[in-house]
């Protein structure tokens, strides 16, 4: 597979981890912020080529996992609505809210679907006019301009049935939360490479010069990720922190223009509730009033009561990385794919998913 | 037949079932036994199974199934192919040569009857390729809506020749773990179909009886100690499963592992894992260590077995659990896979 | 949610194209990458092209990690 076999090449991989042996003589502790990160790092076994003094704790990048209890609870109360189809993408639907998951609400008679696209929920709004058809949109700066996109299709198309519930979220805040919280000792920031493929690399400028922090904004295959590391290490051995683009073939300085504007068009910034983080200013994306015809939560209005609960879940703190899922004492005992407490376990991008499903107590991690 | 799709009558005993049992199942299936029609299939057995019966030679091999894919026919094959392969390899990986089968049908109102001649015709294709006789059978028709098109139950009766002991329980420390072929197809023809027109692909079902091969290899290498079909749950799973039964470790190198291209490219597009996804014409092997060259040059030689190779081998260490060594070297658990990743695939 | 393959485009109709990635073909959308032309490979997310790989950044890039392995090798 072309430009995907090249960047998992492993003797090119052990030649950046030679490099980072031979140049690395400080502790450096590392924040991958992104999910899909996580995974990757688990899946080839990244931490065990490092060297000891180098570290990785995996962020909020899961935007399954730091979708809060209440915006779950409502897209719930929506699916249950007897005139409604919920599509969504696939791992939201075991996700448990307050009272149970999409999955539940579906076996329940909800009419649930998982699409892979906003593409197939305007589908399903074509072939369904009698029904409204709400997208429930979870996700990044990656998601969101796709979500946009198929807002001005509705309006183009004059698609009346068709609705979002914008769960979406802004990635810097959470960042400059987690550093302004002081809760994790961190050296440098494995930036997230399709994020940022559409925000730009300029966008992380205020790490290096707000913090004193670098990032290295990486894609997701083994050498992307190693070369990452290499470039952090490099960075923390000088003292000369910046912003290092490292997916320099999907991602530019000022990024996707046009999925910014496109973005820009049909949001707007609000602060939002993130799960482990509380309210962050500027962070939730809001379908401005323009387009208030395609808004669920205008069109739907539901009140739902979120029951706080005692689960004993550290989903919070896994996700501001200070606690590491083995960790937490719900791991694999409550806590497993099969039966989640918390969305780490159940999200693709999930940090307690990836160390379930990528490593055992018995091979040394 | 005078109506052309199944009614709730087809399968209430009257005149329509006669009419779809004779019409239909007989012409496909018909064999001395099954045209009786009696309650229960009776007969002597051949005299190849009483001989060994009584002296011992022999063991009976008994296997049940129910298929439930969706959809129904798909690009390598169709449900009735996959229930007869289905009871065909569960016989197969204890060894067992097939002989008989039963087959229940749970049928669907409003099913095209048209569509239930391919799916017979397809099973009696198959039955007669491997030498399987049906000689039971039973048709229930449910509302619409009470079941999806077309169900099918299968229970298998096959012959273990003396000597063959196929077992996770006899799995050892150094034994060399096989696979016969590409790991993924089926599962992913099947999930690419599903998107319908989002994707297209030339993926097929790898859905073939393995009998034949069975015996090949089994007649190579007769310190084979352990055959599974990794069906449900692909590759991971299967090796999972000999690992915790045989209470040995299993390490399996990742670039061994034959994969098509074109199941990686699909599973790259839908964030899949090969290792997960189902097999209906593959089977592990647990082989003892110097019968692997023997055991691979079998397959080899077997149509269904030409991209057989060793992937990994029994260990001692980590008791229970399934380790992959990374092309970078380093080790991982390979863990059952938890929840489900393709519904109804099989 | 971050996962995005680069695939190939085999033709453009309109705002959409038909990809390749190892036999497999799919629809995706161009709207955030009106740019894009047939031959090009492009970074899909959710039947969305987000970006054109950058060909020439690809083979820099593999090239440095050649050039490193090779006095990686050397000394």
């Amino acid at each position: 597979m072309r430009y995907i076999d090249e960047f998992r090449d492993p003797k090119l991989a052990q030649a950046v981890v030679r490099d980072i042996h031979a140049r690395s003589t400080r502790p450096l502790h590392i924040m991958e912020f992104c999910g899909g990160h996580t995974h990757a790092i688990m899946r080839y076994g990244i931490r065990q080529l490092l060297p000891e003094r180098v570290t990785l704790s995996s962020g909020p990048g899961c935007p399954v996992c730091v979708t809060d209890d209440t915006d779950l609870d409502r897209a719930i109360a929506l699916a249950r609505l007897p005139e409604v189809i919920l599509a969504t993408f696939g791992d939201m639907v075991r996700v448990p809210g307050s009272t149970g998951s999409l999955q539940d609400a579906r076996s329940e008679g909800a009419d649930v679907r998982i699409v892979y696209s906003t593409l197939d929920a305007l589908q399903i709004a074509r072939e369904n006019p009698g029904q409204a058809v709400i997208f429930l949109g979870v996700g990044f700066e990656t998601t969101a301009p796709t979500v946009a996109g198929s807002i001005l299709r509705a309006q183009q198309e004059g698609l009346g049935n068709y609705f979002v519930l914008s769960l979406h979220k802004c990635t810097p805040p959470a960042m400059r939360a987690i550093l302004d919280a002081g809760e994790v000792r961190l050296e440098g920031i494995i930036g997230p490479g399709h994020v940022t493929t559409i925000i730009g690399a300029e966008a992380w400028d205020f790490l290096p010069r707000d913090y004193g922090i670098g990032c290295a904004v990486a894609g997701f295959e083994l050498l992307d990720i190693v070369q990452a590391v290499a470039e952090l290490v490099a960075m923390h051995e000088k003292g000369e922190p910046i912003v290092a683009n490292v997916y320099r073939r999907s991602v530019r300085t000022k990024g996707n223009r046009r999925a910014q504007e496109m973005m820009e068009e049909v949001f707007e910034t609000r602060p939002g509730p993130w799960r482990g983080l509380g309210e962050l200013p500027d962070s939730a994306l809001i379908i401005r009033s323009r387009y208030t015809d395609y808004d669920a939560s205008r069109a739907f209005p539901v009140q739902v009561e979120t029951a706080p609960r005692p689960s004993g879940c550290r989903c919070g703190q896994v996700l501001r990385g200070v606690l590491i899922p083995t960790g937490c004492p719900l791991f694999r005992r409550a806590c497993t794919p099969q039966t989640p407490i918390g969305p780490c376990m159940v999200s693709a991008e999930g940090a307690c998913a990836a160390y379930y499903h990528y490593a055992g107590s018995d091979v040394r991690e | 037949m005078s109506e052309n799709r199944i009614q709730l009558a087809h399968g209430s005993g009257g005149q329509l079932s006669r009419e779809l049992i004779e019409g239909l199942f007989l012409e496909y299936f018909g064999n001395p036994i099954l045209d009786e029609l009696e309650d229960a299939a009776v007969f002597h057995p051949p005299n190849s199974l009483r001989r060994g019966l009584e002296t011992g030679d022999l063991q009976l091999a008994v296997s049940t199934d129910s298929y439930v894919i969706t959809p129904p026919f798909f690009s390598g094959g169709d449900i009735g192919k996959l229930a007869v392969c289905g009871t065909v390899n569960d016989l197969a990986m204890r060894g067992a040569q097939p002989l008989y089968m039963s087959v229940g049908f749970i049928l669907e109102e409003g099913l095209p009857l048209r569509d239930l001649e391919r799916i017979v015709r397809s099973m009696a294709q198959i039955a007669a390729q491997v030498g399987l006789e049906i000689v039971a059978g039973d048709t229930k028709v449910v509302n619409r809506g009470g079941a999806d098109r077309i169900f099918i139950n299968t229970a298998g009766i096959g012959l273990v020749p003396a000597g063959v002991e196929l077992s996770a329980r006899k799995v050892e420390v150094g034994d060399a773990v096989l696979v016969s072929g590409t790991l993924g197809d089926h599962g992913m023809a099947i999930m690419i179909q599903r998107e319908g027109l989002a994707f297209e692909s030339e993926l097929k079902s790898d859905c073939a009886p393995l009998n034949g091969l069975v015996a090949q290899l089994l007649a190579a290498a007769p310190r084979t100690h352990c055959l599974r079909d990794p069906t449900r749950g692909g590759l991971a799973t299967a090796l999972n499963e000999i690992a915790r039964q045989a209470g040995l470790g299993i390490e399996i190198q990742e670039m061994s592992i034959p994969v098509r291209n074109e199941v990686r490219a699909a599973c790259e597009l839908l964030g899949l894992d090969p290792l997960y996804v189902a097999n209906e014409g593959k089977l592990v092997a647990a082989v003892a260590a110097d019968g692997a060259p023997l055991a691979m040059a079998a397959m080899r030689d077997h149509p269904l077995g030409k991209e057989a190779a060793i992937i990994g081998s029994v260990t001692e260490e980590h008791p229970g659990r399934v380790v992959v060594r990374t092309p970078l070297g380093v080790r991982r658990i390979l863990d059952m896979l938890v929840g489900e990743q393709l519904p109804r695939i099989c | 949610m971050c996962l995005a393959v680069p695939l190939r485009i085999e033709a453009i109709e309109g705002e959409m194209a038909t990809v390749e990635l190892g036999g497999v073909r799919r629809r995706v959308s161009l709207i955030l990458t009106p740019e894009a032309r047939a031959g090009d490979y492009v970074i899909v997310h959710t039947g969305f092209a987000l970006s054109v790989l950058d060909e020439q950044e690809a083979q820099e890039t593999l090239e440095l990690f050649r050039a490193m392995e090779e006095i990686a090798g050397a000394g």
